[in-house]
């Protein structure tokens, strides 16, 4: 017998062998949810994630690395005679015994056994093993993968709980729920539902007057009018803006070495006016793609081909043109695959993809929609940088003042963006061995959709970007609105129902709820991809409004909160870590839009990295108002970005991002005892409570509230009070540190007499409330 | 079966909260056998918790990164032949059509620049050094200098992200970050990787915090920055008016109350949070004493040079490297701008080596003293090297140099590599005659003497396995002792 690949002889260590048997045993616990004998075993579900991981690589859709002229990714190839052993056959269905595979896989002969040692890729576990037994004995049938099928409906499953769902969405949860035992939490505090939809809905916290207002009301649909309003809130498109600025790689400057800056900002305002007029989504991505090429374009609608031209931008001296050109192509491709159909189709850059069906020349057809685009690789260095390169679009003062509103500053002179447009005379494709600018092959490829997620059909769709746009957001495109729905379900839940949420192929993981993510696209475009219907939807849901509290229970038989049994707890995101200290102390400016701003930060951040080229060399600190506005604005130099927002996780905004880290680490801890916007905030709250009438119980107890939304416990209440007692008698006898505790801060001081004792005491009273754990999570 | 593993599970559990306690370094990926288990990562990601995958030759880096690209040929590259033929063209035999960076691929001429530096033979391996290195050709017996180093970028950013991240574009995460998430730290009050800046007079180009950055890692593995002045690490500092014991109370105050949510939600997020609280706590004692050059030796200033007193230069980032690896900082990285001389080499060259050259033996030194350069690697180098043709006008005396990626020198000391001058480049200095060392090989070798295997060192994100070695890098085993 030969063997598929060519035998190389390999020791294995003996700590590739413990590790292989620690490893087992650990699948082995992970796997005996597995299935039971009579139940079918699924391609999608149970075979083909094992294929990818382990097989494809040398047996898979990138056709220079298949091995020994076998492939496993399609049934006929999979099917056929082996081409290097005579007489046998990778997969017979119906019998497993015949199917060379299960030899292979079996195997424990370094020269037989699949996957070769030197892969690095650990041996199938024998759940594995007797799951494609039983696959193959079964009939081995392939199966399109999940995600490249339109979705459809399904019915919803049937529940014995049926007092628990609030709408369609829990059905789905349930069933899965009651599938494992499981069942929902009770359904959460007022308080909690109040903070959770407002961070949610606005990325903003209640003000104390709004905490009260919602408190307040007892009529029956209390929550579901508080939704309402939330959605009409301009905070909302800010909070929805976020989520796209992180996939569209929004920022201030070119980034590369000198990182001069450049005015994407309308951009930016445009994203956010469009999610709060609640423009539907596939105008949304229309514009975005080709607003340019539309049959009645308007400025408005070619501002938003900006989307494409956030990325980065060389002005370093001596580059090659045609290199960057091609790599700002690249990106463009990148990001509309990650973003919008959430691919990883960049791997086809250089090659074949390894797992998905995207081969080098799918890619081409791809980028070939940007290589038509005027754009130059390069305009000079940062000596004569220009706050946008070409193609532009002027907006006038008149333009502002007329129909774009929206694009707020008090600039009057044209501003400038970069946008697409494309050349008169289209430039050719051609594949790129090895994916490199300057080795072009002489196969040449026209402008092309990715067929083996949906037929390109040229008759209905023209081979630019307008054709591309109409055919990402035709109902049938199998990703499109499932990549969207999943975003928004992650930005709330913390998790996607895809948890690779910017990857649907072969690799990426496959969707906890499948039928429930099916639904909702479908439904979501039955709506006419209305994104605050979907928005809606789900925070009205009864999955949404359980509490978070954590059962032993829970813990030990769903660490990972899979079936949804509590709501699950999220620190802030980076941005709602600073708009809701801004909020609670009152200090937030609600201005919407215009250029990006700068508060307080670190010296020296930008200082110590700068080439000493171009204007944003040094760090000039804003002033005044412009020191509270929502973290959005904050200005992104992309090779310095602002370090508070970094510390919580931002995304540094080089590249598309479709889901941002969550960590809990020292420098935040440091961050929110020691940032100055913190220790101002806390300093006027203090001040401002502190100007009342009420005891120092009362007033504690209204910063705890403006702070963590809820009353405090007695434990806490009597833990403040003395604390703050015991500094209030500190500062009565320092006046100057007194004083000093309260200078922090531009904020000018308070003009009316006030107790600036109590004041003191109060701040770091307050700054305690402010480091709680449960002041920076959405619970 | 079943039973014991669900025991081990909860023992894993237990751990982990245990392991929060032991700070930074202790959220290596060593230690995340457990969270892993509850992340839904794959066993391939616990498989690489065998790490390190072997006995390591170097327990801790530190690398003077000499930002902007050093001219090998003033320094290192000795071609005599370059000075014989000073002003003629560089022969196209010796060019063979490679792609030259838009500065000088216009020029109608390329004239050979030789140097205008002497240089002499150090050590038992008799290798060259110009005049402008004098310290650190003292410690030539120290060295492994490789002089074969090529890479595929030609401008400054992608040749520096790809030194730093082992791609050109794309967020992927530094060596020390990679290292960070492998090894951790020794030390449970300070970051695993930091990262300390400086610059010189010459033509600069800039860092980006991209090259520090944790990519698809988790942010503890940033590197975190270090800079001069009063406040060594951001946000470390209280303000005035919190004194040490103020702030104790207030973390008692915080903790208790986070305590008491602990019990009613009970999310063991919480419980972390309390300990990163703590850290941070830690954090402030032990960074300021590193950080301190109040209390230095006369001995050690001496070595240094007296700008080691003054923060924020390369002396002083120098002294501080060595004090944080002492320490236990898994990684030191530092950057050195100001090398990029497309003119007036000679004198921009010369400012250079004045602020570095003393700085980086004594380092090399210093280690030694203290018998801390067996298991410290000390890598000195920039992103790629110059042309020996002149960019501009050539003078007599007077020259710039462009970029050259095809040939370039680095040196390394200490941690587990032989000294001695590896591999040759040709006599126009221009390619490479035996022994290539790419990029990929050197971050392999690096991570070879850390103790680990590349091509197991794995991450997988968004579908695929990630490596700080892409899928290429071979150990260079002859430089290894």
């Amino acid at each position: 017998m030969k063997n598929w690949i060519n035998k190389k002889t390999i020791t294995i260590t003996a700590i590739l062998l413990l590790a292989i048997v620690v490893i087992w045993g650990i699948r082995y616990f992970a796997l005996s949810q597995s299935n039971a004998d009579n139940e079918i075993v699924s391609y999608n579900r149970d075979i083909r994630p094992i294929l990818s991981d382990k097989c494809f690589t040398c047996h898979g859709p990138d056709v220079k690395k298949v091995k020994a002229e076998l492939r496993l990714d399609q049934a006929a190839y999979a099917y056929a005679p082996l081409k290097k052993s005579k007489g046998k056959f990778a997969i017979v269905p119906g019998h497993p015994e015949l199917s060379e595979l299960i030899t292979r896989i079996e195997s424990t002969d370094p020269k037989i056994m699949m996957p070769l040692p030197e892969s690095h890729l650990t041996p199938l576990s024998p759940e594995q093993i007797a799951l494609f037994k039983k696959w193959i004995k079964q009939g081995a049938k392939y199966e399109k993968h999940w995600a490249f099928v339109t979705p459809v409906k399904a019915k919803l499953p049937s529940i014995e709980n049926t007092q628990w769902p609030s709408n369609e969405i829990d059905h789905f949860i349930l069933a899965a729920m009651e599938k494992k035992g499981f069942s929902p939490n009770e359904e959460a505090s007022k308080n909690a539902l109040i903070k959770r939809a407002f961070v949610d809905i606005t990325g903003l916290p209640p003000t104390h007057q709004e905490y009260l207002q919602w408190t307040n009301n007892n009529q029956a649909n209390w929550y579901q009018q508080m939704v309402k309003a939330l959605l009409k809130k301009p905070a909302y498109g800010e909070k929805m803006g976020v989520l796209w600025l992180d996939l569209a790689r929004y920022a201030d400057s070119y980034g590369f070495q000198d990182d001069n800056i450049r005015t994407q900002w309308p951009w930016r305002d445009w994203v956010i006016n469009a999610f709060n007029k609640n423009m539907s989504y596939d105008q949304f991505l229309t514009q975005q793609i080709a607003g340019d090429l539309l049959p009645n374009a308007t400025k408005e609608s070619i501002l938003a081909t900006a989307f494409f031209r956030n990325h980065k931008y060389t002005e370093e001296g001596g580059v090659i043109e045609e290199e960057y050109r091609v790599s700002y192509n690249i990106d463009k491709t990148k990001t509309y695959g990650k973003a919008v159909l959430g691919v990883t189709i960049e791997c086809a850059q250089c090659h074949d993809h390894k797992y998905d069906p995207f081969s080098a020349k799918d890619y081409y057809q791809l980028y070939g929609f940007f290589n038509i685009s005027k754009e130059k690789g390069y305009e000079g260095d940062v000596s004569i940088s220009t706050p946008a390169k070409n193609p532009k679009l002027f907006i006038t003062a008149d333009d502002r003042k007329n129909f774009l509103q929206y694009i707020n500053t008090k600039d009057t002179n044209t501003i400038e963006v970069a946008v697409m447009g494309d050349s008169s005379k289209p430039r050719p494709t051609y594949i790129l061995n090895r994916g490199s600018y300057d080795a072009p092959s002489t196969v040449e490829v026209k402008p092309t959709a990715l067929e083996s997620i949906m037929p390109f059909d040229t008759t209905k769709y023209a081979r630019n970007r307008l054709g591309l746009a109409g055919w990402t957001v035709n109902k049938k495109n199998p990703l499109t609105a499932r990549v969207f729905v999943n975003f928004i379900w992650q930005e709330i839940f913390g998790k996607g129902i895809v948890k690779t949420s910017g990857d649907y192929g072969l690799q990426g993981e496959l969707p906890t709820h499948p039928e429930l993510l099916d639904w909702l696209a479908v439904d979501f475009m039955e709506h006419n991809w209305d994104i605050k219907y979907l928005v809606e939807k789900i925070v009205t849901s009864s999955v949404y409004k359980q509490s978070s509290e954590i059962h032993d229970k829970q813990l030990e038989k769903d660490p990972d909160n899979v079936y949804y049994s509590r709501s699950p707890r999220i620190r802030y995101k980076a941005e709602i870590v600073r708009d809701f200290i801004l909020t609670s102390s009152g200090l937030l400016n609600y201005t919407i839009g215009g250029p990006s701003v700068k508060p307080y930060q670190p010296k020296g951040v930008w200082e110590s990295t700068t080439s000493g080229r171009g204007v944003l060399a040094s760090y000039k600190q804003d002033h005044n108002n412009d020191l509270y506005r929502r973290g959005l604005y904050t200005f992104i130099k992309l090779t310095a970005p602002p370090p508070s927002m970094m510390i919580f996780d931002a995304s540094n905004r080089d590249q598309c991002e479709a889901k941002r880290s969550s960590t809990n680490t020292p420098l935040q801890a440091l961050n929110m005892l020691n940032d100055p916007t913190i220790l101002e905030a806390s300093r006027v709250m203090a001040q401002k409570i502190s100007m009342g009438n009420e005891s120092l119980e009362e007033k504690i107890e209204k910063a705890f509230e403006s702070i963590l939304i809820r009353p405090a416990t007695r434990f806490e209440k009597n833990k403040l009070i003395k604390y703050c007692e015991s500094q209030l008698s500190v500062y009565q006898q320092k006046p100057a540190l007194t004083k000093e505790t309260l200078a922090i801060g531009e904020f000018a001081q308070p003009t009316r007499k006030y107790n600036e004792a109590e004041a003191a005491a109060l701040m770091k009273t307050i700054l305690i409330m402010y480091n709680l754990e449960e002041a920076i999570t959405k619970s | 079966m079943k039973e014991f593993l669900e025991h081990g599970l909860n023992q894993n559990r237990r751990k982990f909260l245990s392991k929060m306690s032991l700070g930074i370094g202790g959220l290596a990926l060593g230690s995340l056998v457990a969270p892993g288990l509850f992340e839904g990562k794959t066993e391939d990601e616990l498989f690489a918790n065998v790490l390190p995958h072997f006995a390591p030759k170097a327990k801790r880096v530190i690398y003077l990164f000499q930002n902007g690209a050093p001219s090998q040929l003033d320094l290192f590259d000795y071609k005599p032949k370059l000075q014989s033929m000073h002003g003629e063209d560089l022969p196209a035999s010796i060019r063979m059509g490679q792609r030259l960076t838009g500065m000088t691929a216009n020029q109608a001429k390329f004239p050979l620049a030789g140097t205008k530096f002497n240089f002499s033979q150090h050590g038992q391996h008799g290798a060259w050094f110009s005049e402008t290195i004098p310290h650190i050709a003292s410690i030539a017996d120290d060295l492994c200098i490789v002089k074969t180093m090529y890479t595929e970028a030609i401008n400054h950013d992608p040749a520096l992200t790809f030194f730093q991240t082992g791609a050109q574009v794309g967020n992927r995460p530094s060596m020390g970050s990679w290292i960070s998430y492998g090894l951790g730290s020794e030390n449970k009050n300070l970051p695993a990787f930091c990262v300390l800046l400086s610059k010189g007079k010459g033509n600069g180009q800039g860092v980006y915090s991209k090259l520090w950055n944790n990519g698809f890692l988790d942010s503890i593995h940033q590197g975190v920055q270090f800079t001069s002045g009063e406040e060594p690490v951001k946000y470390l500092s209280d303000p005035s008016f919190i004194q040490r014991e103020d702030k104790r109370a207030m973390l008692d105050e915080i903790a208790s109350l986070n305590e008491a949510s602990y019990k009613e939600i009970g999310d063991p997020e919480i419980v972390a949070k309390i300990q990163q609280y703590e850290l941070s706590y830690r954090m402030q004692m032990a960074v300021p004493e590193i950080t301190s050059l109040q209390n230095e030796p006369e001995s050690i200033v001496k070595m240094y040079g007296p700008d080691c007193l003054v923060p924020g230069t390369y002396a002083a980032n120098c002294l501080l490297a060595r004090k944080l690896s002492e320490n236990g900082v898994r990684f030191v990285q530092l950057y050195h701008q100001g090398w990029d001389a497309h003119d007036n080499l000679p004198s921009q060259l010369e400012g250079q080596c004045k602020d570095v050259d003393q700085a980086s033996a004594a380092l090399v030194k210093d280690l030694k003293q203290r018998g801390l350069l067996d298991e410290t690697l000390v890598i000195w180098g920039g992103e790629f090297g110059r042309t020996n043709y002149c960019q501009g006008a050539l003078a007599k005396d007077n020259y710039g140099r462009d970029h050259h990626p095809r040939c370039f020198t680095i040196w390394m000391a200490g941690g587990g590599v032989k000294p001695g001058v590896h591999g040759e480049t040709d006599d126009f200095g221009y390619n490479i005659n035996t022994l290539p060392v790419h990029v990929h090989d050197f971050h392999a070798t690096v991570m070879h003497l850390m103790g680990i295997n590349h091509e197991e060192f794995t991450f997988k994100h968004l579908g695929r396995r990630y490596r700080l070695t892409d899928v290429a890098g071979n150990v260079i085993n002859e430089i290894i002792s």
